[in-house]
């Protein structure tokens, strides 16, 4: 349990790192929330059985991880604590799409498994980039970034109360269960009674907590408004980031660049 | 003046569940007084506060701070004039950072940046926090988190404090340091506590409350001497005022 409390704690740490200021965290936060739905729509949009013609974002969301200064591991982590998630989705794909697409010597691989793997792929990589936009601009910038592109106030307001509320709800959770596990003996299997009294309690106390901590941002004047320290400011070198990003994110959506490379070196047509 | 005035008359407060928190309270509080309302858990206390800022609204009885009837209209400016201090420190700061959960009240008063930044460190150096400023709130520990929520409320400039708990949870230096920093304040104070030892440092006034009641209110020296009230409302003499139990173990009793 011990692990699932620190990875879950490590999420305000997204949040720590939106702190740094490096070329990335410059950039003003409504381009990097375009950059990053057209990467997202870029790898959804690929054909089920693609892998190959993916990778080559995988490249982009680590070029930017680098210049952001996020450290792989840690966003690598992440990723794998919501997998599960990617995996429940992709899993019958094996069973159901027996059709075969390739044979390696006595190996054959159905479409079933490519796709499974190309769900994943596509998952770590959309995953990745939310994770990089996080990591790099804020939650609450990007609400705002997100409220100045057109989006209604009050969807705004939902994410970040939603997002508040993770983090009670998890630390309400957490001590429940601790306090649960100190009382439960020789290992025996918890009654599913229990698990409903402790769902229902879980939720009467985070809503008292959730109200609190309204409470504590009506006392200081939130009126529904997001208010941020810096100001936005489009610059010549933000939309000339946006221009390129485009270009090179429609560039590896409509060519098969790692095919291309393959052929090149290889000389096979 | 009639500024800053704190006034309560005949509040009434009973929950959904038919809890009958505050029953029929009247107390007035003047500009620069420091008051403290104790009593027993469950005594009303809190319930009370919360009307004090306009978080409930009175369904009986009127509340007044300043120049305003608490109203629908008017909590905006109430709670402008009225800091509040949460029992839960967890509960106050919920920003990334503890620069920014400062700056979150100026931010909402529409403050300009410049004034933002100049509100948010000068409430940080008033509580000697300034060095946490860039840490996250919710790794600090409970002495620093305390004096950052205060700082959270004094960037808001509010003329009147109110303080539900303010030394709970904090190791005896903690305690000691909040209460020399709040010594030092001049806004009207009202604390709710069970710290009657700090009351003894902080307020020249108590109000005993119990069952939503008021049982005394008067000066704190002459309250603390009642004992058959103390008792009553389930408090006891502050430790100060006990006999030393080390050297006279009889007169204990």
């Amino acid at each position: 349990m011990a692990k699932i409390d620190t990875a879950f704690f490590d999420l305000s740490k997204l949040e720590e790192m939106a702190n740094n200021d490096t070329v990335i965290h410059r950039i003003d936060p409504r381009i990097k929330v375009l950059v990053a739905s057209m990467f997202v729509i870029c790898v959804v949009s690929f054909h089920k059985y693609t892998i190959s013609a993916i990778l080559p974002f995988g490249l982009f969301l680590i070029i930017v991880m680098g210049l952001a200064e996020i450290p792989a591991f840690f966003l690598l982590k992440k990723i794998v604590l919501v997998s599960p998630f990617a995996i429940m989705v992709g899993i019958f794909n094996p069973l159901f799409d027996q059709q075969p697409i390739m044979v390696l010597g006595a190996i054959t691989i159905t479409g079933g498994w490519v796709s499974f793997v190309s769900i994943l792929l596509r998952f770590g990589l959309c995953v990745g980039a939310v994770l990089v936009l996080i990591a790099s601009t804020g939650f609450n910038t990007i609400c705002l970034a997100m409220v100045k592109l057109g989006m209604p106030k009050i969807f705004a307001v939902q994410l970040l109360m939603l997002y508040r509320y993770i983090f009670v709800l998890i630390e309400e959770g957490l001590r429940m269960y601790q306090a649960m596990t100190l009382r439960t003996f020789h290992g025996r299997a918890i009654a599913m009674k229990t698990y409903m009294h402790l769902a229902g309690q879980l939720l009467l106390r985070t809503l008292d907590r959730a109200q609190r901590i309204h409470l504590a941002m009506l006392c200081r004047g939130f009126d529904g408004n997001i208010r941020i320290r810096q100001s936005l400011r489009m610059a010549r070198l933000d939309i000339f980031f946006l221009a390129a990003c485009f270009a090179i994110l429609l560039l590896m959506r409509c060519y098969n660049i790692p095919a291309m490379f393959g052929r090149l070196i290889t000389g096979i047509t | 003046m009639s500024h800053h005035i704190v006034e309560v008359q005949n509040l009434s407060y009973t929950y959904a569940d038919g809890t009958k928190a505050v029953d029929g309270i009247s107390f007035l509080i003047h500009h620069g007084e420091s008051v403290a309302v104790v009593g027993a858990n469950g005594a009303g206390k809190s319930t009370l506060l919360l009307h004090l800022n306009g978080y409930l609204t009175p369904q009986k009885g009127k509340v007044r701070i300043g120049d305003f009837p608490l109203t629908k209209k008017t909590i905006k400016d109430i709670r402008k004039t009225v800091g509040m201090v949460f029992q839960n420190s967890d509960d106050q700061l919920f920003m990334p950072t503890v620069y920014d959960d400062v700056a979150f009240g100026p931010l909402n008063l529409g403050l300009p940046a410049e004034e933002v930044e100049q509100r948010v460190l000068e409430a940080l150096s008033r509580t000697n926090s300034e060095h946490l400023k860039d840490r996250p709130p919710y790794k600090l520990s409970g002495g620093e988190k305390r004096a950052v929520a205060i700082a959270t409320v004094l960037a808001m400039s509010p003329d009147i404090l109110v303080m539900d708990e303010p030394t709970s949870n904090l190791d005896p230096r903690a305690r000691r340091s909040l209460i020399d920093l709040l010594s030092g304040f001049h806004h009207t104070k009202i604390i709710a506590t069970h710290d009657l030892d700090m009351v003894l440092d902080l307020c020249e006034r108590t109000i005993v409350i119990l069952d939503g009641k008021i049982m005394a209110d008067g000066p704190t020296l002459e309250i603390f001497q009642n004992t058959d009230l103390l008792v009553t409302c389930h408090l006891e003499k502050p430790l100060r005022m006990q006999p030393c139990p080390v050297l006279k173990p009889k007169v204990l009793k």
